[in-house]
Formats: C-alpha cells, structure tokens, sequence
C-alpha cells in the first residue's frame, strides 16, 4: 500500500553508529533485519520502539547485504563473498566465515531470485577494471564463476545491474558508462561448475543515458520486456527516468525529476521508487503486454527510425538490419517511408475497429506519435492524425499537443477537423485558431482541403432567394419610421445601393467560411474567450464581423430564420459571436474609419432585434395570462363538487 | 354504469414525515424505515412492498448509545476528543471503526485502544471547508474502511496502516448515507443532493482477478437530502427529508425482467389516515398529534360528465382534537352517525361523544376506560354505532357496548393460542352480526358477533391484507390483498362465492396486477348489490359482478366516453372494471349516498410546498 501520508513506522541506531546494509524484512517472521558497523546485526518487529534493546548478534566477518524474497528465509552475503542462512547464522554468530573472492575483489551488486523453488543468489564483483558474476546454488550448494567480457568497449565502467529471470537464464543487464545498456545471459544450471567459464555481453539499447554522467544512473528490470532507467538522456540535460520497451526498443514513458536523484531506484509491486531531491518518489507503473500498437511512434529523437521494429514482428514492412548513422536527405526519405508506414499499420488497425481497448490504444497512439513529433519536427504523419481524428474516441484534453502542432504548422485543415470533432477545446486555442483562419493567405488557402460542408455557395442564390419583403421580415413588425436614430438612417438612407451589395457579397472566399463556420460551431464559455479576443488585429476583426454580419443578413432572408446548408451556423451563434467581438474590441472598432458603415448596419440590426424581442415579450405575457385562466379553470382550489360518470 | 357527485377533498393537509432510517433484514426480506416524528414502519419486500406494520411506541426519537459493557468496564476505550457520529464494527467483530468530525478511529476491541487515527481531508473542491463531518463508515472485512463525509468525498481506507488508500469527490455537498452488500461487492451512498450512487468492485480489465471499487451509477430520485440508504441482495433503498422511500432494483441482479424490476416510490402510508360519518357528511382526519373534523358542504346543482356545481354551502373545519403528550395517534374512527369518535395511542385509548346543536358542536370525553382498552390498532364502530370493535395490540378484540353517554364492554375474543398476532384490519357487516378480523399473516377470522364465537376463518393466503369490507345482505367478505388479488368469501355458506372462484380461474389482467399501491378501502352501493368499489393511491374503481371478466386483450381503463360506438361494439367491450384515475394520489374514497362520493386527494405538489427547500444547486454552468 503506497500512503502518501506518513511512515507506519521509523526507528534509528545510536549516535556514532552507522547503518552499513539496508534494512529487510523477513517475510516469514514478519521482523526487520538491519546490520550496523559493517558486522552488527539486529532483528526486531513493528511493535519495537527503540533499536538499542532489541536483538543484536555480532557477527565475525563484515555484511555486504542480507536479502530477502517472500517465501523464503533471509540471506547473509560477506563482502568476502559467502554467503549464509540467516538461522544457521544466528544459530553461531560467531562462526567463521570464510573468504569466496580474491584479494581486491570488491561485490558490486548482488540479487537474489526463486528459481524452481530454489534460492538463487547472484552477485557480481569488480577486480581492476574486470568484472566477475557468481552465481550460487543453494539446492546443490554449488557456486559458479563467470568472467563478464566487455567486448569492444573495454575502457567503460559499468555503473549499475539489474537482472531479471527466466527458465534458463538470468538475463543479467549493465548499465555502462557510455551510456548503453548490455545484456549478458547467465546460464542458471552450469555446464561445468568446476571452469572458470567466461560470458560476453551483447548491446540491447544504444544511448539511454548520456555518456558522461557519472552519480544518479540506475537501472531496474520491470518485466521481461521493460526496463527503468533513472539519469539524463542527454548531457546537458535533467534527471529523468525512462521506462524502455527493449522487444520493440521503444522509450514507453519518461518522467523528468529536476530535484536530482541519487541513482536509486526499486520496483516493487507496481511502484516504483526512487530519490528525488530530499524525498521518496512512488510511481505506480504498470506494464502492460508489449506490442507494436503500444510502441508505435514511441521512439526517442535520436535513435534512427528504421530499428524501432525488432525483426521478430512480422508484420511490418520496414527493411530489417538497417545501419547506424544517416545522412540528411536520407533522414528525411526515412521520416517519410516511416510516416507511410505509420499510416499503412495505422489503417490496418483501424480496419479492425473491434478491438476491447480500442479507445486506448487510439490515444496511446497519438500520444506517441505526437512525442515524436515534437521531437522531430520534419515528422508529421497528418494523414495518420487525420485518420484517428475521425474515430471519435479523441479529445483536446486527451490530446492536446496535436492542436498545439497543428497551429504551429498551421495546418488549417487538421484544426478544422479538431474543432469539428473535439468537444474540449479550450477558449485559447479556439482563439489561436481563429487567428490563423483570418490571417491566413487566399492562396495558401486554395491548397487546403477543408471540408465546405457548413457552406452554401451564396453567390449563386443571391438573387433567386432575394425577396421583396425581406426588411419587413428582418424587422418583424418593427417600422423603421418609429426608429429615434435619425442620423443612421439618413445615411443608410442615402446609399441603399450600396449597402444591399455589401451586405449580399460574402467578404471571404468559401475555404475561410467554412473555417469560420467550424470556430462559430465550437463550444466556449465567454469570460474565457474575451480576453483571447482582444488580442486579434483589427482588421481580422473588422472582417471576421463582416462575415458575421453578411451571414446574419442570409439568416434573416426566409422565414426560419436558418442558412441554407448542411450544418450552417445558427443564428444563435452568429448573433453571439457578434456580441463577443464587439465587446472584445469595441474601443478598436469605433476608432476604425472602415467599420463605420458596418457599426451603424449592427446598430440597426441590434435595434430591430430589440423591438422583436419586446413584441415576443408582449406575446408571452399575453399567452401566460391565458394560461392563467386556463388554469383556474382547472384548479378547483381546496374543495368542489363535481360530477362524474362511469362507463 | 353510474353517475356521481363527488365531494372533491385537498384540504387534507397531510405531510409525511421525513425518513430518518432505514433497514434491512435479509433472512425476512423485510425493511424497517424509521422517521423525524419517531413511528417506525415494517415493509414487506417480498409482499409487493406493502408496509404490514406502522409502531408508534414512542413519539420521540430517542438516541440509544450501546456500549458492550466488557468493553467500557474491563478497559476503556481511549478518550475521543469529539462526536461521534458514525460506528461500523468489522465483521469478525474484532474492530470499531468510528468517525467523528475531522478523523476516523479504529479501535481494537480487544485491547480497547485506538488503533489508528486516520484524518480526513477539510478540503472542499480546494477550498479549505468548515469542519468536515464523517457521516457514515463501513468496515469491510477485508480490512477497508469506507467513509462518507461532509466534503461530498467517498474514502477508501487501509485499517490495517491507517492510510488512504483512494478517494472520490462525487458532490458539492455532504454525502450523509452507505450501506454495503452483504457480499462485499457493491455499496450504496447517498448525498444531500438527492442524488444516490453506485460503487462497485469490477474488476480492472476483463478476465483479470485484481478488483477495485468504481463509481457506476447515479440516481436521482430525490429532490432533498437522502439521508439513509440500504442494500438488500436486489435492490437499493433510499429514503430522506422528501419524505419519499425509493427501491430501485439493480436491473443486472433481477432475474426476470417483470414488473418486479420496476423502481418503487413510496410516498403514501398503506393505511387510512381518513374515516367519515355518511350520516352526516363529516370526515375525521388523523394527523401525527391531532384529529381534524371537517363538514362537507353541499349544492343544489346538477350537471354532466366532469362539471364542476357552483358551492351552496363550502366545507367547514368543525373541531380540531389535540393528543395529549408526545405520543402519536395509531388509529382513529368516527362512528357512521357521528355522535362517537375513538382514537388510540400507544398508552391511551380515547372515546369522544359529540352532540349536534344546529351549528354547534359539543366534545364530551367518555372518561374511566376499562384498562384493557389501552392501546389499540384499529377501531370500527358498528353501522347503527350501538357498539364498538377494538383489535388491541395485544390480540384481543373487545366488543363494546355503547349507549346513551356510556359503555359496557361486552366480550373479548382471545386470541388463538399459540397466536400472538395482533389483528390490524377490522371489518363489520351491515346487520352488526359478523365481524372480520386480520392481522398481517395468519388469515382473517370472521366471529359471530350474536353468539360471540368464532365462526370461520377464511383459508390463509400468502399475501398479507390491504383492505376488506363485508357486504350488505349477502354478507359476502370481500378482501383484497397486496398481490393485488381480490377474493370474495361468503362468510354464512364459509366458502369462495361462484364469482370469486370465476375470477381466480379466469385471472386478473396484467394491468390490474402490476398496479404498484395497494387497495386501501372497499365499500359496496347500498342499491346495487352487484358493484364493489374499492381504490388505490392512483385509481378508483367500481367492479360490476355481472359484467363480463376482461382478459388481457381487452382495454382495461378506458378514459373516453362511448360517443357514436354502436351499442353492439359497445356491449362486447364493456367489461366488470370501470376504472376512474381522475383523482389521485387518492387517499380515501367511499360512497356517502348512492348518487354522493367523497374522495380526498393530497397532490404531490402541496406536499413539497412544505417541506423544507432543498440544497439549491447551480444549473447550466451559471
């Protein structure tokens, strides 16, 4: 159970005694096992208070680490290399020890695993630059050494070990100082216990670490296919820790931890631990079974694209065995071939929809590919992304780097289909949106392929549609003599002509209205959106309220007041969206020589709106009083008498 | 079929109390709900819901604090700075988990200290709140203890470490209630809200044996504070200061998708609160602590089919009877002359003797009762008020003579042996010689009041009885019971009738069955010896016996009157059930005259009117 509230429990040794090995628990006698000054050993339990009077037993030889597994008892390790019972120990603590490793041999790292049933210990040392794995058998009591070859790379140190266990082997990694990861398997049953047997190593992951870091590295085995690697990717840069898939040679998940660590790190039942600063960092962090749909586009900038398939996944079409190190052009003929690829398997998995975890995989998918983007900014599967835009299962917050890319990339297209389908956006991205579709060239714009679903073509029903009546309608009973405005209409008076031309043109070319249309369609909330507004040009806006106004003038052409079209905006969002703009920028506006005409035109409008609504006002007010008399009709109120007739 | 004016009553103004608690006994199948006035009620779940027992012991709330004495004497539990306001024992009943306000203890009963103080978070959606109350913990027997509190959180907590383990905010405000399955599986909380929530332990993907506890279904089905909940193997249970029990039954736990499977609101007792003097037109209504007598008014009008008659005298509060002392009224009755009215409470019986003076109205109390007549569940006066039925809590029916200003008691029918049973449903016939007399379970014994024995019983029935009346001149008993089943037992030949037997052979049609209220008073025409008219909480209804039985084809209710139907096609459709749901939530119908109904409803409306106003929530992100 992870708290992260306080410790269940704390105890410490006397003032000038130190705490030479790590404290375990016994899993079977439920006590602690702690050895101070390298050859003091204590044992006590939860309802312990102080250290100093429970049970000590001073040893003969000097404790590298006890382990402990669940199911077993406690293991003693020398640091001259036996290895005993914790029982037959306590049985004579006095007993000899004797010595396993040679003069200046030093234990690096020890682990302990069941194999079987049987306790295997493994422990490595280091004489001079040469490594040595002994592996202990506590069935046949027999011991084995390995020499550890480095290979090519015979200069590096290896800075830490992790190990984990299958049925033949103990798959046993380093961590070297060059910043690779090695894999060395250990045979668990020797061939010939009695010869000095040698093992060579073989690279699993190039680079996870910077090469020069020298504190804080470590490495923890999470399941056969993960690995945790706690350092700085690059030199410069933070401590993080990186969980690695090492089938598919994919960065799963990284964390940064700007507090620094002290190269710690454990896994112990789907938490991780660590030093993080002056704290104890738990992660929860679960493996999930390692396949291509969860690794895809996971890898880090860096490793080369054509090697994050290892070739014993056979779906995939990618050149196996590709060489380390490209060339410009080729990188990008790379990123390309991958992005196709990406979009080949991407379309394979969608074509199989049925998935259970469809959902997550759709978002573990984008997550990644989207990381990859931005650390590969040539990389940019869009056909991919727009592909998984359109299986619903998106969102912005689920999300939200790909909006974030597409705005940089000003990828007018994605942003539509973004705001068409994502039901979360917030205020300041539509906004940032909005920009781009008012800012962006016509001709930039001839190239999209934005969906014109929300647009009908105005131009041509102009003048089929126009109708005679349309100010009586606009105005809804409202006459414009009574209107006080004098001024207003004096001038709107004097150029009719013009204004019906303005007012029956559409002032962007269709590919903008339809993304207009897209932002008009989206959600908001407008203490959110205001401030957003205010910092759009002038012109944008003045243009943007011109679109808004010729759209109201269409509305207001029939009777239902609705655009023509598929999914047109309605006039609800049309009159907020005018609202919105107005109040944004309304000091902007007024100072505008240009948006002078269109000011009085809103004016006029707001004014016969006005007059509508108070007639509609008259009108429930009216019907409410009926309802009124309806209703005592019906309400005999306390008692009455009435008749009623059976059939 | 019939036409009748209808003395249309909403001046009742009855207000059920608000449900403080509710529980749930397995075994039974039975529910106890307990409310703010104190009276304690027993629901039968397997009887379609029909609350068997109302217990007014005592009119107050009174707040017992069971300690174990071994526990409190051999070592005392440490000291608590503050309330405690919830309590959950660990099933092996080893530890006490308590919350109090800010905290929850766990005690080790054995050693009586505690355990682990585990401090819940003040924090109300970031806001540090007021001081956050536990209202409720349950203690798992895996060791987790669920708490509920005044910050709107649902908590998981380790006893063993004392730590959170997980939390879920799930209201804006106080989450008051949990009850845990008996399996372990599931809970139930509700909020201040109204609002009622699911928790389920499911596991965490498919086929995967690692489980954890999911929010999966919110219910709104109050509108004011939930502040109890239960959970039987089926169903969640929730009752609050709406006043309103609700049973919702987990739809994956029911087996047969039937009528069963349908959500129970609760908002009416299973009994008359209302009796009334036909003679002269009076209504007795029965309150927690006082009777109201109201005079019907009267018209000279006529008119047709749903006119409303212009008043020529309106309805007059004649007398208001206040109970002595805090105790609630069990039962109350006025005589159908209206000289005499009775009522018990759990201590006290009184009797009343009113005198009629043009308009005024005189109260005399009929002083010395017998100390027999103590507390009594249901009292009936004879048709001509010469004599007086008391069913006492004890068993026994008393038989009363009343005359001039005094009684006599007369007889009391023990009884059976090896019965404890109290009888809660009298009935007399017209000619005062048989009472009918049924408690919950044991049948209906039907006594010969002349010759004061026993004279049948009719043949038990698994359902318990909602109403019976016993009719004129045929003296046929006619019973209806919670199944919604109606028999009709001719008490001198001690057998079934013909017509009952037809419609047991035949069946009831499925509408009629699945009405979910059950049949609280029958009364019969005084002309028409054909027509029984009994009512629920939602329909009125007069069953003709010489009609044609319906079968599940033919339209039960049918609201519209026959217009240009042809008399043939009109013959073929009519059936015996003439069925009115004009009125509801009906509370009491009987037949004043043979053309004069009287019906009292209570609209829903009024009752909400004076409740208190619910925790006011934010609506559309305003």
């Amino acid at each position: 159970m992870v708290s992260d509230q306080k410790p269940l429990g704390s105890w410490s040794v006397k003032q000038g005694q130190i705490i030479t090995c790590p404290a375990v628990c016994n899993f079977q006698t439920r006590e602690y096992i702690v050895v101070h000054d390298n050859k003091v050993l204590r044992i006590w339990n939860n309802e312990d208070v102080n250290l100093d009077k429970v049970f000590k037993a001073t040893l003969s030889a000097e404790v590298y680490r006890i382990l402990s597994v669940q199911g077993t008892e406690p293991l003693v390790l020398f640091k001259e290399g036996a290895v005993r019972g914790l029982e037959a120990l306590l049985a004579d603590p006095q007993q000899k020890i004797e010595t396993v490793i040679s003069d200046e041999e030093v234990i690096k790292w020890t682990k302990f695993f069941i194999v079987f049933r049987h306790p295997v210990l493994i422990f490595i040392t280091e004489k001079h630059g040469n490594y040595f794995a002994y592996v202990q058998m506590f069935n046949s009591r027999i011991l084995t050494k390995y020499t550890l070859l480095l290979g090519q790379d015979e200069n590096s140190v290896i800075e830490s070990f992790t190990a984990s266990v299958d049925r033949k082997f103990i798959s046993l990694m380093s961590l070297s100082s060059d910043g690779c990861i090695y894999e060395t398997l250990i045979p668990i049953r020797p061939t010939d216990p009695e010869k000095n047997q040698t093992l060579v190593r073989s690279l699993l992951l190039k680079a996870v670490v910077s090469g020069n870091t020298r504190n804080g590295v470590a490495l923890t085995a999470l399941d056969q296919d993960h690995i945790a690697v706690l350092g700085s990717p690059q030199a410069a840069s933070k401590e993080c820790l990186s969980v690695w898939n090492i089938k598919f040679q994919t960065l799963q998940t990284s964390k940064e931890l700007p507090q620094g660590t002290s190269g710690q790190l454990w896994y112990y039942g789907e938490n991780l631990f660590m030093l993080h600063g002056k704290s104890l960092t738990v992660i929860p962090y679960k493996c999930e079974v390692s396949s291509l749909a969860g690794a895809l586009g996971k890898l880090k900038h860096g490793q080369d694209p054509g090697t994050h398939v290892m070739p014993r996944f056979v779906n995939w079409e990618t050149p196996q065995g590709c060489g380390l190190g490209f060339q410009n052009s080729e990188q990008s003929r790379r990123i390309e071939d991958s992005e196709k690829h990406i979009e080949v398997e991407v379309r394979k998995f969608l074509a199989l929809k049925q998935t259970p975890d469809f959902h997550t995989v759709i978002g573990d998918t984008v997550t990644g590919l989207l990381e990859r983007c931005k650390a590969e900014p040539s990389f940019y599967p869009r056909n991919c992304l727009m592909q998984l835009i359109q299986t619903h299962v998106l969102s912005y917050s689920l999300c939200p780097d790909l909006m974030e890319i597409a705005l940089i990339k000003k990828d007018v297209q994605l942003l539509q289909l973004c705001l068409q389908q994502f039901p979360d956006i917030p205020e300041s991205v539509t906004c940032a949106c909005l920009k781009i579709f008012l800012s962006i060239g016509d001709d930039s714009l001839q190239e999209t392929d934005v969906s014109m679903e929300s647009v009908f073509d105005y131009s041509n029903s102009v003048h089929d549609e126009k109708m005679e009546e349309q100010t009586e309608i606009l105005q809804n009973g409202f006459s414009p003599e009574e209107d006080k405005c004098s001024n207003c209409d004096q001038e709107l008076n004097k150029k009719p002509q013009d204004e019906t031309k303005e007012s029956t043109s559409c002032p962007v070319v269709p590919k903008r209205a339809a993304l207009l249309n897209a932002i008009l369609h989206s959600a908001y909330s407008e203490t959110f959106l205001l401030p957003h507004l205010k910092d759009i040009p002038a012109q944008h806006i003045t243009l943007f309220l011109k679109y808004l106004y010729f759209l109201y003038l269409k509305c207001s052409e029939n009777a239902t007041m609705t655009l023509p079209g598929i999914h047109p905006p309605t006039l609800n969002q049309i009159m907020d969206w005018i609202c919105l703009l107005l109040d944004a920028n309304f000091t902007v506006v007024v100072m505008m020589p240009e948006a002078k005409r269109l000011l009085i035109n809103l004016y006029k409008l707001v004014k016969s709106q006005i007059s509508v609504y108070s007639e509609l006002n008259k009108i429930e007010v009216s019907f409410r009083e009926l309802q009124k008399l309806n209703q005592e009709k019906n309400n005999r109120g306390l008692y009455s008498i009435e008749v009623l007739e059976l059939f | 079929m019939g036409e009748f004016k209808v003395h249309r009553v909403r001046f009742f103004n009855y207000v059920p109390s608000g449900i403080r608690c509710v529980a749930y006994n397995n075994q039974s199948n039975r529910l106890a709900v307990s409310r703010t006035d104190g009276t304690v009620e027993v629901y039968n779940l397997s009887a379609n819901y029909f609350q068997e027992k109302v217990g007014c012991e005592d009119g107050s709330v009174k707040l017992f604090q069971i300690t174990p004495d071994k526990i409190q004497f051999e070592r005392n539990f440490d000291r608590q700075k503050s309330r405690i306001l919830s309590l959950s024992w660990h099933p092996s009943g080893t530890h006490v988990a308590a919350g109090s306000i800010d905290y929850i203890s766990v005690f080790d009963v054995k050693s009586g200290s505690a355990i682990h103080k585990m401090i819940v978070d003040r924090q109300h959606m970031g806001v540090s709140k007021r001081k956050c109350i536990v209202w409720g913990v349950a203690f798992l027997s895996d060791g987790t203890v669920i708490s509920v509190d005044s910050a709107g959180k649902v908590q998981f907590w380790d006893s063993a470490t004392g730590t959170l383990v997980k939390s879920h905010l799930i209201a804006n405000a106080d989450v008051q209630s949990i009850a845990v399955a008996e399996q372990e599986d599931s809970f139930v909380v509700g909020t201040a809200e109204g609002t009622v929530f699911h928790f389920q332990l499911v596991p965490v993907t498919s086929n995967s044996s690692e489980k954890q506890w999911v929010r999966t279904k919110p219910f709104q089905h109050h509108t004011h504070d939930v502040r109890t909940v239960a959970h039987s193997p089926t169903a969640l249970i929730s009752g609050g200061t709406d006043t309103h029990l609700v049973i919702r039954p987990l739809m994956e736990k029911v087996e047969v998708k039937n009528y069963d499977a349908a959500l129970r609101k609760i908002t009416f007792p299973h009994r008359r609160l209302i009796s009334c003097s036909k003679k002269r037109q009076l209504l007795l209504f029965q309150f927690a602590h006082h009777l109201e007598l109201w005079r019907l008014g009267s018209t000279v009008a006529t008119g047709k089919n749903g006119d409303t008659l212009p008043l020529s005298k309106n309805a007059d509060h004649l007398l208001h009877l206040k109970t002595k002392g805090p105790e609630n009224i069990i039962c109350s009755c006025i005589s159908l002359c209206g000289s005499w009215i009775a009522y018990s409470t759990v201590s006290r019986f009184f009797l009343y003797r009113l005198n009629y003076e043009h308009d005024n109205i005189s109260l005399k109390r009929v002083s010395k009762m017998p100390p027999f007549l103590r507390c009594a569940l249901q009292i009936l006066f004879s048709e001509d008020s010469t004599k007086l039925f008391v069913a006492s809590n004890q068993g026994a029916l008393h038989i009363v003579q009343l005359s001039g200003g005094s009684f006599k008691h007369l007889h009391a029918f023990q009884p059976q042996s090896g019965t404890v049973e109290a009888m809660c449903l009298l009935a007399v016939s017209s000619d005062g010689n048989w009472l009918a007399a049924s408690g919950t379970s044991a049948g209906v014994h039907v006594y010969n009041v002349k010759q004061l024995k026993l004279h049948c019983t009719v043949p038990a029935y698994n359902f318990p009885v909602t109403a019976m009346a016993i009719a004129p001149n045929t003296n046929n008993l006619v019973i209806a019971h919670s199944d919604q089943q109606v028999f009709e037992y001719s008490i001198p030949d001690k057998q079934y009738t013909d017509w009952s037997r037809t419609v047991q052979k035949q069946g009831f049609h499925h509408l009629w069955l699945q009405r979910d209220t059950p049949i609280t008073h029958i009364s019969f025409h005084p002309k028409r010896p054909m027509h029984i008219l009994l009512h629920d909480a939602y329909m009125f209804c007069i069953i003709d016996k010489s009609l044609p039985l319906p079968n599940d084809k033919t339209l039960l209710y049918n609201p519209f009157p026959p217009t240009n139907e042809s008399d043939v096609v009109r013959r073929r459709t009519a059936h015996a059930f003439k069925i009115s749901k004009i009125y509801k939530p009906l509370l009491f119908m009987d037949l004043l005259d043979e053309r004069t109904l009287v019906a009292v409803e209570r609209p829903l409306d009024d009752i909400i009117a004076q409740l208190p106003p619910p925790i006011k929530k934010k609506k559309f992100g305003t």
